[in-house]
């Protein structure tokens, strides 16, 4: 798993990018933490810089919405979903664990 | 309504299609788009495209299952040729005829040329995606001298992705600044300095006088009587929005259709969006303002009056030189300036323009989260209290 930041550093309603690649967003929708591509399905912008409202994420390029819990896209432009990666707390450090790439033995 | 042609397959024809589906219209669809290619996006035309990053399967607007979906008629290389007095019968230039209750009007824009340059091979303009494979193919080999005329935003981009290909390039600008209609004196500065901290050559406040060369294009000669030499000269001097074939109408048109604050013409069943609409007096070359519209103007055009209104703070994006600009809202001359993230210096900043205390509009390059949060309050002061009904 990769550490990403101290807890307290990921307040509620904040994002985080973290450069894997491909990068992946943090998010902290009012406590729950979420991980997802960091890169819009759509064309190249960043979700974690996207505004943030309850778990829906809004790309801040061309306002696709991504529900941060399954990845799946809730309004056009997007129309694919992005992926998801599992995240835990591990005494008060956020961690992400990529998800296996598409095509990648995992 | 039992029949509604959209004419114009493009991003504000697909969208309004789109809308006409969800809107709960169950009849007839048809659209008509003179362009052969499904509707694709332009944006990438002179960016991620022209550079090779970005394939043409990426730029489908639609999916075959969407397209099944929405259970249109598509009339594919067809062009619409004129409208009769009612707006009733469509006249397609193979001759037929399409009878129809309503109509969406989303024609576009072409790219304005250069006179006298038509048949010159290596001028190229950039508007289609035809337009855009053959700059492509004259930009795969070694480098070559380019001149981009005009420094508006489409000319910036595509001198950006030159200079990316590693070509030798100069942008030549007829106004002592480009885009300061857009964004005002001071911020046309920064993005003018993006061109030589990249390496492109920027020449202002001087026009072209014409192009040399026989069969292929060989320089540019400037009206103060320099001589570029060119391999390829891209004309980037604004579009002309596509209402020449609606002459026989009783449409009025003035540098696009004329139309409301929700996208209604002069005539009831008809609605025009994006760049060839003219939409409260003001007509938007602008992606978002192409995506935006068309649901407003569809739901007017089912109502048969106009019961909606667009969204009043427009917004629009560029990428140029690894920069990402970002706008949203009126500017007006004689705005204040004020820089509340950043700094020109740092080459990333947010910034408000301001007249009598309120916000008219943002800028903001390499600011992407504040210049969203801001974009939104803008929004909502533009739109006024929210109606309760
Ligand atoms: C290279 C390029 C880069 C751009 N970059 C940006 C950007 O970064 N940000 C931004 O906000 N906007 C950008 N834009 C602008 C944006 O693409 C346009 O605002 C948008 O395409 C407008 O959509 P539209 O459907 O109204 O018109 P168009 O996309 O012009 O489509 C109109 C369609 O109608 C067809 N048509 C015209 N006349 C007829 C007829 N008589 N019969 C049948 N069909 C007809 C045309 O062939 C065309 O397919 C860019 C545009 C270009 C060309
Ligand atoms: S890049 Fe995210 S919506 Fe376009």
């Amino acid at each position: 798993m990769i550490p990403v930041c101290r807890l307290e550093d990921l307040p509620a309603g904040e994002s985080v990018r973290i450069d894997t690649s491909p990068p992946i967003a943090v998010f902290n929708a009012d406590g729950a933490l979420y991980a997802i591509d960091d890169t819009c399905s759509h064309q190249d912008a960043s979700l974690s810089e996207g505004w943030l409202e309850g778990c829906l994420v809004e790309c801040p390029l061309h306002a696709a919405s991504f529900d941060i819990r399954t990845g799946e896209p809730t309004c056009l432009p997007a129309r694919r979903p992005v992926r998801t990666h599992e995240v835990a707390v591990i005494d008060g450090v956020v961690h992400v664990r990529p998800a296996a790439q598409e095509g990648s033995a995992a | 309504m039992r029949t509604v042609t959209v004419v114009g397959a493009s991003l504000a024809g697909l969208y309004a299609a789109r809308a006409l589906r969800a809107q709960g219209f169950d009849g007839r669809l048809v659209i008509v788009g003179d362009e052969p290619h499904r509707p694709y996006d332009r944006p990438p035309l002179s960016k991620d495209f022209l550079t090779g990053a970005t394939t043409e399967a990426d730029l489908a607007l639609a999916d075959a299952e969407e397209e099944t979906e929405l259970a249109a008629e598509w009339l594919l290389g067809t062009r619409a040729r004129g409208l009769d007095a009612r707006g009733r019968t469509l006249l397609l230039d193979d001759g037929r005829t399409v009878a129809t209750d309503g109509i969406v009007l989303a024609t576009g824009a072409r790219a304005r040329t250069l006179p006298g340059t038509e048949g010159l091979a290596g001028v190229h303009t950039l508007r289609t995606l035809d337009d855009a494979r053959a700059l492509r193919a004259a930009l795969g080999g070694p480098a070559r001298r380019v001149v981009v005329i005009g420094g508006g935003f489409i000319g910036a981009e595509t001198a950006s992705s030159c200079v990316g290909l590693g070509h030798e390039v100069t942008v030549v600008e007829a106004a002592p600044l480009p885009l300061v209609p857009q964004l005002g004196p001071e911020m046309a500065g920064f993005c003018a300095s993006l061109h030589g901290r990249a390496g492109a050559a920027l020449i202002t406040g001087v026009g072209v006088a014409g192009l040399h060369g026989r069969a292929a294009v060989t320089a540019v000669e400037l009206a103060d009587g320099r001589v570029l030499p060119a391999d390829v000269v891209v004309v980037g001097i604004g579009a002309v929005p596509r209402t020449g074939w609606l002459a026989g109408s009783t449409l009025l048109v003035n540098d696009g259709v004329l139309c409301d604050d929700g996208c209604a013409t002069t005539l009831p069943q008809v609605v025009a969006v994006g760049d060839v609409a003219r939409v409260g007096g003001v007509r938007h070359e602008h992606w978002t303002s192409a995506t935006e519209q068309p649901a407003v103007a569809v739901r007017n055009l089912l109502a048969g009056r106009t019961v909606e209104h667009v969204r009043p703070a427009p917004y629009f994006w560029s990428d140029q030189y690894g920069a990402r600009i970002q706008f949203a809202g009126r500017r007006r001359d004689g705005d204040t300036l004020r820089i509340v993230e950043g700094s020109l210096e740092e080459g990333s900043f947010l910034c408000r323009y301001e007249r009598g205390g309120t916000t008219t509009a943002l800028l903001a390059v390499d600011r992407p989260r504040p210049f969203t949060r801001a974009r939104r309050e803008l929004a909502r002061q533009a739109a006024g209290p929210v109606p309760t009904a």
